[in-house]
């Protein structure tokens, strides 16, 4: 313990230099400093900790045998989807959010960080676009806390104290919402046809009245098919003065319309798919886009950055109605705002702006023909049921297996011998689809790879 | 020898590209990266999709992104964070609160390999073994660190790890039938604001307990009248905001254990006090450390973080789902979901595993020694900033006059706004032109001109020198000069956000792009308005 401990994170380690600093301010020893803490709150010895490794050569070697123990979805062949999906990741959006001047900056002020404030105006701008409204917060933690951040708006905004959420929400999306709304809100489900997938029209319009804030489905839904009622629900929602909220996949809308074309006041969705790595799900950003109304920005928890003239005329930036915020008005402001997803939001700025309107139309062209290459050559296969469920679909769809005999996880265990990653099991969470998997196709995933999954399907199925 | 320059930073100057908008910069035809051609045999299968689709399911028009080559989006983007100062640039001490220190290099190798950032989350348990053992052995330091029992890392932040803190108090209340009586939750004004926000959104009314006026301890008078039957929790921050330790925390958590109330203990930032004390010894049922904060995680201008909870045995039963367990039998790693009255999710799938794995590598880079070193020389740097900073003109340290301070001290420059016109703000300008920053951790405005200033483990005695004598400088320069502080920056990016109303008049104000164009035409020349 006396040892002195020298660390190279740790400038002011060396003894001399504490003996120095100590004193030039006329303190003896560091625990000096502690005196404040009683005994009996102060931890006698070192803390139960492993040995470190203190060099860097160490270092690595240790990590890198625990993180080698994983297999990736880059070096296998995976179909997994369910809300995080392998797109490709260009390049320039690793080389930007690397940089330690975003990586490592935090809330600095619009000058000396004005470059974080116009990435992240860029951001929002090049969203707004690709939802085709006027608003976009800077992000929130994820999907799932955008979507019931949502639902919280659209209640303040009417003034009313439940939502109708369509069951084929995504499981843990829906258990997101249910906690965040609690107990403030009632979460009212509604059904789905077990056919087509889409929300029950008749359920709804029966039980939409006036004490409803918000009617909310997701399109592309969680189990892949396209919602095609989007202008009849909205329609149901609007005519009892309640607001339609509808969480959406990004990558989809160089393709798909952008839910406000079908009525959405508020569209939420992740981010995830433009330009971030899946990390095992760590690599997640939840975007909220309203109208430019003030009725809707005054009811934001997030950071909302605007454009300002400087006294030199140049573009400013800064926080917009700072005074909704937590910071601002604690318990008195709208929801809780924190640290949350910036970088990502950058991330995804960079994605945008590379992708362009052309690449996104793209995106959308590769997503949408292979998987639906992907259905036409699945069902060809004896005994499976492709698509188990809907009609259109965009990169996702669910394939049935009952009539095979084999569980999905038999399956997706021999495919996995073969390097390649199957569907989502659904048979927990969706019991009544039976052994139902949730299978993802994106533009990585090329004629061959699909031939060869289809093949190896084949295969295991025959034995 | 060094040159006066180095000492004072008085020759910076921010890089100033007067980068356009990059809506600016879109040439119509430009291309930024092709998607693959799809294979003839591909559209001939799946057909004409988009024929099939019913009316208003296809986007009628493309949407309205910029049109740029591939260099073109590069070097704009360099340009904007040339126009950010990062943490592994500056002398970043000034963001009181916020626990700047170093990021380890060798950590963003680890979490930007293909082995961590290609994992999807639903991939079989078999093949993710290396990031459950990183985020199962994370687990056992923390528990360590803390000394309570059990913890998720699933929350994307402190906020959020407040959200489910304040979700599992809910969850208990209603599971012990206490929904009718436990309705309150009290907390301290230097607390961080998220503590009573999220007590809100959870349905509980909120005390606020004020600080001392002479120690800046939480009024514990006040705090003794505020505690009843109706207290579910008590979320309180030590040492708070302002850096003071309050020695009395265990008469606080005892009382509101005597009325049958949960405590939690908020350390977003314990970089001080690690290894030096934990929640389990001032009896607290709960507690959360950020790991975006005290465990190096990079703060990536505002997020990804991640916060991370820890409770005692007995609210184990509480935590979101997934937990990461071990099965020693199988010699694997799993994610648990047998978890009685689980909150269910707080976020999707499970936490910001980027983060979690620096933490990791972090804390087997230093070890116990390493983590006690941390708290003692971040300690040490904070009493000598201090000690110079209130030898300075103009600036005070309210409360507990005379004693030594934690990790952090909430200053004041209310007597250099008095003698010479310029304060805060005008201050939090002016060292943007010494390539430091001071930000804006004032909220609630308690302590008048407030600044904070936290200076960690991670800087040299040198670097604080150099801090030191920029805001020296300042000061020299507003009791002499104060127009000089008063219209900065004047080496920053930009100059002056004079007219604030254009952030806070809804008329004038443009969230995006799309909404600046409405409104304006050229340089904020409103469009029909005269």
């Amino acid at each position: 313990m006396k040892e002195p401990f020298i660390h190279p994170y740790i400038p002011n380690s060396d003894p001399e230099i504490q003996k120095e600093m100590l004193k030039d301010i006329g303190v003896t020893d560091i625990d000096d400093f502690f005196a404040c803490i009683p005994d009996a709150q102060r931890y006698q010895g070192l803390l139960d900790l492993p040995k470190p490794y203190l060099s860097e050569v160490e270092l690595k070697k240790h990590v890198y045998s625990i993180i080698n123990k994983n297999t990736s979805a880059e070096e296998l062949v995976s179909f997994l989807g369910g809300g995080c999906w392998q797109h490709h990741v260009p390049a320039i959006c690793d080389e930007i959010n690397s940089r330690s001047e975003f990586l490592t900056a935090y809330a600095g002020e619009p000058y000396e960080d004005h470059g974080r404030f116009q990435a992240l105006f860029e951001y929002t701008s090049m969203m707004a676009e690709l939802l085709d409204v006027d608003v976009v917060n800077v992000p929130t933690y994820d999907g799932s806390q955008a979507a019931a951040t949502a639902l919280r708006m659209a209640c303040r905004i009417t003034n009313r104290s439940r939502v109708i959420v369509v069951n084929t929400t995504a499981p843990d999306r829906l258990s997101v919402i249910k906690g965040y709304l609690y107990p403030d809100f009632e979460v009212i489900e509604i059904g789905h046809d077990p056919i087509i997938g889409l929300l029950d029209l008749a359920e709804l319009e029966n039980i939409v009245d006036e004490t409803i804030g918000a009617v909310y489905f997701e399109n592309p839904s969680y189990l892949g098919f396209i919602e095609t009622q989007g202008q009849m629900i909205s329609k149901a929602a609007h005519s009892c003065g309640a607001l339609t909220v509808v969480y959406t996949d990004p990558s989809s809308l160089g393709i798909l319309a952008p839910p406000s074309s079908y009525g959405a006041d508020l569209t939420c969705g992740d981010i995830q798919p433009l330009g971030i790595h899946m990390f095992m799900g760590g690599g997640r950003g939840g975007f909220i886009g309203s109208p430019g109304d003030e009725k809707f920005i005054q009811e934001y928890p997030s950071r909302l950055f605007g454009i300002a003239p400087t006294t030199h005329g140049e573009w400013g930036f800064g926080d917009v109605a700072w005074e909704r915020t937590s910071f601002a008005n604690r318990e008195d402001a709208k929801e809780f705002v924190g640290t949350a997803a910036a970088l990502w939001g950058i991330t995804a700025g960079v994605y945008l702006a590379l992708m362009g309107p052309k690449g996104m139309r793209e995106l959308g062209e590769n997503c949408i023909k292979r998987a639906n290459y992907a259905i036409k050559k699945m069902a060809s296969i004896d005994n499976l049921k492709v698509p188990a469920i809907g009609k259109y679909f965009y990169k996702e769809f669910v394939v049935n297996f009952d009539e095979t005999g084999k569980k999905v996880s038999d399956i997706n265990d021999r495919l996995l011998e073969r390097g390649i990653l199957g569907g989502h099991d659904l048979s927990s969470s969706y019991p009544q689809l039976g052994q139902s998997a949730l299978y993802c196709f994106t533009e990585i995933h090329s004629l061959d790879t699909i031939d060869r999954f289809v093949a190896e399907l084949v295969s295991i199925l025959k034995e | 020898m060094e040159s006066a320059a180095y000492k004072d930073n008085k020759n910076f100057h921010q890089a100033r590209w007067e980068e356009p908008v990059i809506f600016e910069l879109s040439t119509p035809g430009e291309r930024g990266i092709f998607l693959p051609t799809i294979e003839p045999e591909i559209e001939e299968l799946a057909g004409d999709v988009f024929d099939q689709m019913p009316e208003g399911v296809i986007r009628a028009d493309l949407p309205a992104l910029p049109e740029m080559a591939q260099m073109r989006v590069l070097k704009h983007y360099l340009h904007l964070s040339q126009e950010n100062l990062g943490a592994d640039f500056n002398v970043d001490i000034g963001q009181g609160t916020c626990t700047m220190k170093y990021s380890p290099k060798i950590n963003e190798h680890f979490v930007r390999s293909p082995k961590v950032a290609d994992l999807h989350p639903l991939q079989d348990e078999k093949t993710m073994q290396g990031t459950l053992e990183i985020l199962y052995q994370t687990e056992q330091f923390l528990k360590s660190i803390s000394g309570l029992d059990r913890f998720t890392l699933q929350p994307g932040g402190g906020s959020q790890a407040i959200l489910a803190i304040v979700s599992i108090i809910r969850a208990w209340v209603d599971a012990k039938g206490l929904a009718d009586t436990k309705d309150e939750i009290i907390t301290t004004i230097f607390s961080h604001p998220s503590n009573c926000a999220v007590a809100k959104v959870k349905g509980f009314k909120v005390i606020t307990i004020y600080a001392d006026p002479v120690t800046g301890r939480p009024d514990f008078q006040a705090f003794k009248e505020a505690v009843s039957e109706r207290t579910a929790a008590l979320l309180i921050t030590n040492p708070e905001d302002i850096g003071i330790y309050n020695e009395h925390i265990q008469d606080f958590t005892d009382l509101v254990h005597a009325h049958g109330g949960l405590c939690s203990y908020d350390q977003a930032n314990a970089n001080g006090i690690l290894g030096i004390t934990r929640a389990k010894e001032a009896n607290f049922d709960i507690c959360f450390f950020n790991i975006h904060k005290s465990f190096s995680s990079p703060h990536g201008c505002g997020g990804p973080g991640s916060g991370v909870v820890g409770v005692k045995e007995h609210l184990i039963d509480y935590l979101p789902v997934p937990l990461i367990s071990y099965d020693q039998r199988n010699e694997r790693y799993y994610l648990d979901y047998d978890v009685p009255n689980s909150v269910g999710k707080i976020k999707d799938f499970y936490g910001i595993v980027p983060a979690i794995i620096r933490a990791y590598a972090w804390i087997m880079s230093l070890g116990a020694r390493g983590l006690l070193e941390v708290a003692r020389v971040s300690v040490l740097n904070n009493n000598y900033v201090m000690q110079k900073l209130l030898q300075m003109r103009g600036i005070t340290a309210p409360y507990a006059d005379g004693e030594k301070r934690i990790e952090q001290v909430r200053f004041s420059f209310e007597k250099l706004k008095e003698e010479t016109g310029c304060g805060f703000s005008d201050v939090q300008r002016r060292i943007c032109d010494f390539a430091c920053h001071i930000w804006s951790s004032h909220e609630p405005f308690i302590i008048p001109e407030p600044f904070t200033i936290e200076p960690t483990e991670s800087y040299s005695k040198k670097e604080l020198d150099q801090y030191l004598s920029a805001i020296e400088q300042i000061i020299e320069e507003a009791y002499t000069d104060p127009d000089l502080v008063k219209k900065a920056p004047h080496n920053s990016v930009i100059h002056h956000v004079a007219e604030h109303e254009y952030l806070d008049d809804p008329e004038l104000w443009a969230i995006t792009w799309r909404m600046y164009q409405k409104k304006y035409d050229g340089y904020f020349i409103r469009i029909g308005v005269k």
